[in-house]
């Protein structure tokens, strides 16, 4: 194993953490404030990546994708949760039992407007070719997936932290009745964070589809991982979900690579050791 | 007259009047529709392939007016969700109620395991159009089932003659999905390449879960000449992107299976699927005159071009009927049948000239394909032909029967 395999894997796995964190960022903070366990969300990345496809046929255009990509499901995700999960307070099963069928819903859905062929996003020029540095290749697309993570992973801290609506979601995550109770409207709260985790899943599904490809399944492929970032990172924590994906990128990543017949063990059985030692998962409160 | 004779003719009348009644139902029967139960996915991540299937069955049939020897042609089609266990459900609805004269369709080498003792079992005739796994036709033969499809292996053996011949390449890593399908592609091209001088250098297997082939592109042998590659569907798409963006495509050329550059994939491939060279018992740009035909009477009707799974039951519904018209339409007898389908031969279909080994596998042309721009699109352009191909390859049959199933570890790799 020479030390080029190991830059080049953690590279890799750096970039594929890179996704699931725009995928699981919005998962996470959606369970936070409203303690929805969202089955949909594999399926907000789906969708993601076939309307920014559609836009892409129509424009060429991959920043117009991206922008649509996220604001078409940021308006789905907020219908789903103004008009049926908001029906269901505290109904923990119920919602959950809705967002499945909401993901079954979609899947036909995308299966009857694009068809089962799988397709994938050109992606452009600029963001095309290899970075070399000696013998390594950093594919620059994967290089943009870092930096966008970064960005938004920023952007999502200092709004948290920083200000006055973070400070607000974070109480109602912290505890939903007492932030109710000194005059946070929690609902304007909860309809803000559903359209925000929608659009970044699919913002995830629009940058994934440009070297994941879009094709059916896709909703239910990257679910799983989704759990794992948040259960493992903490439920509701942003730092929870940043340290979860890096974790699972690169868990992912050398276990394939370093033992690809075991490529499950090796991403669930650390997963099963950091719930066994910290139940609330690494950045979680009880 | 007596009471003896009364009962007579009693009898008589009566016997007549039976006879009377029996005898339209007889030719009810031989001249009623001829039922065709078809089983493809049509839910799922395997819908679009399970409609391509369909598509290309109902153009078969459209093409002839659905009738055969003046009898009507009826397609039942179920949808199996591409699951071994809602496929013997559906197939034991078509048989015992829609009593289907003949069984077809089938994707997965699952599904197709899984009907193989429910069809021997009912005795009912049966074709696989798709369904490639070696073993349904080399050791463990299904009595009622004709492939009119392929083997996994077939176009492996002379696509490893023809690399030997005609390309430099000596040293081969492998890499594809890791499941039957890959084994046995892998497993047929090791077979041949090694015994003709080829060394395989590495074999990897991906799990079917990979969306990310980052890893195991990082580790393919850099010294290698050429890489063969086996995926299916959105794999392909992906594998193919992802080969070029790690930097492997400008060092090392693709080698793959057919599936890898299939037109149900190619689509969604950009310029990066050039020159990757592929072999298979089809190619949507095989320039026949009955190939032209066929793929733009299927685009008019499905809006997209035909990849080989719609000329799979394309031509898998023409040798059904070729068999009915063998039959005079008696397909009632159904050990008859069995016998006509196992004798059809057909010498200008879509893919080209058909006939059928002893085993119940087609023998047929396999194609060596280059990826080529043509017309603004992506096409697999025949580059060489190799005539009446059999899923034993140039080796006698009893003696390649005694070899082990191709799997993971066999052959070995003696050079990784």
């Amino acid at each position: 194993m020479s030390g080029e395999f190991w830059i080049t894997q953690a590279f890799n796995g750096l970039s594929y953490g890179a996704l699931l964190f725009l995928l699981a960022s919005g998962l996470s903070l959606i369970f936070g404030v409203m303690r929805i366990v969202n089955m949909a969300h594999g399926s907000y990345f789906m969708l993601g990546g076939y309307v920014g496809l559609s836009v892409v046929w129509r424009t060429g255009s991959f920043a117009a994708a991206l922008l649509a990509g996220a604001l078409a499901l940021a308006l789905v995700g907020v219908g789903m949760e103004r008009f049926f999960l908001r029906r269901l307070p505290g109904q923990t099963l119920g919602q959950a039992l809705m967002t499945i069928g909401f993901a079954l819903i979609f899947q036909d859905l995308a299966l009857l407007i694009w068809g089962g062929d799988p397709y994938s996003i050109p992606v452009p020029a600029t963001l095309q070719g290899v970075l070399t540095a000696g013998a390594l290749r950093f594919p620059v697309y994967r290089i943009f997936i870092v930096v966008v993570a970064v960005v938004i992973g920023a952007a999502l801290w200092l709004i948290l932290d920083r200000t006055r609506v973070g400070a607000m979601l974070r109480a109602a995550v912290d505890d939903r009745e007492m932030a109710q109770g000194v005059g946070i409207h929690v609902p304007r709260i909860s309809f803000a964070v559903f359209a925000l985790g929608a659009a970044l899943a699919a913002l995830g599904g629009v940058i994934g589809a440009g070297f994941l490809g879009v094709y059916p399944g896709a909703d239910f492929e990257v679910l799983p991982y989704a759990f794992v970032v948040v259960i493992v990172g903490g439920l509701g924590s942003l730092p929870g979900a940043m340290v979860g994906s890096l974790l699972v990128g690169l868990l992912d990543n050398f276990g394939k690579a370093l033992f690809p017949e075991l490529s499950y063990f090796t991403l669930f059985a650390p997963m099963a050791l950091i719930l066994a030692l910290k139940p609330t998962g690494l950045f979680g409160r009880a | 007259m007596g009471r003896l004779e009364v009962r007579m003719l009693a009898a008589l009348v009566l016997g007549a009047g039976l006879a009377a009644l029996q005898a339209p139902v007889v030719t009810e029967a031989q001249d009623g529709p001829i039922r065709l139960g078809m089983l493809a996915p049509l839910t799922g991540p395997f819908a679009q392939v399970g409609k391509d299937m369909v598509n290309g069955a109902e153009l078969y049939l459209d093409e002839i007016g659905r009738v055969a020897t003046g009898r009507t042609l009826e397609l039942i089609v179920e949808d199996s969700e591409g699951n071994p266990s809602t496929a013997l459900n559906k197939a034991r609805k078509l048989v015992e109620q829609d009593k289907v004269h003949v069984l077809t369709g089938g994707l997965l080498a699952n599904v197709g395991y899984a009907l193989q003792p429910y069809i021997d079992g009912q005795k009912i005739p049966a074709t696989y159009p798709v369904i490639a796994a070696d073993d349904i036709t080399q050791r463990k033969p299904a009595k009622w089932i004709v492939r009119t499809g392929w083997t996994t292996s077939q176009p492996m053996h002379p696509f490893a003659e023809w690399v030997i011949k005609h390309t430099k390449y000596r040293k081969v890593a492998t890499i594809g999905m890791d499941y039957a399908f890959g084994y046995e592609t892998v497993g047929g091209f090791q077979h041949v390449f090694e015994e003709q001088g080829g060394r395989i250098v590495q074999k990897i297997w991906t799990p079917l879960n990979t969306n990310d082939f980052a890893p195991f592109l990082a580790q393919i042998k850099r010294d290698a000449d050429a890489v063969l590659a086996l995926f299916v569907g959105r794999l392909a798409v992906q594998f193919m992107k992802q080969y070029e963006e790690s930097g492997l495509k400008g060092r090392l050329p693709l080698l793959g299976g057919g599936t890898t550059t299939d037109e149900s994939a190619l689509p969604a491939m950009g310029d990066e699927a050039i020159g990757t060279l592929t072999a298979l018992h089809y190619s949507e740009g095989l320039d026949t005159p009955q190939n032209r035909k066929f793929a733009k009477a299927f685009e008019a009707r499905a809006g997209k071009i035909p990849s080989y799974y719609s000329e799979a039951c394309y031509t898998g519904a023409r040798w059904i009927v070729e068999a009915i018209k063998a039959l005079q339409g008696r397909v009632e007898d159904r050990d008859t049948f069995l016998a006509a389908l196992r004798r059809v031969s057909i010498k200008d279909a879509a893919r080209g000239p058909m006939t059928i080994d002893a085993w119940g596998n087609p023998i047929q042309n396999i194609y060596i394909r280059r990826v080529d721009k043509v017309g603004g699109r992506l096409q697999n352009v025949v580059i060489a032909t190799v005539p009446a191909v059999s899923q034993f390859g140039k080796y006698p049959p009893e003696e390649y029967l005694k070899l082990p199933l191709y799997t993971r570890d066999y052959p070995p790799c003696k050079h990784c």
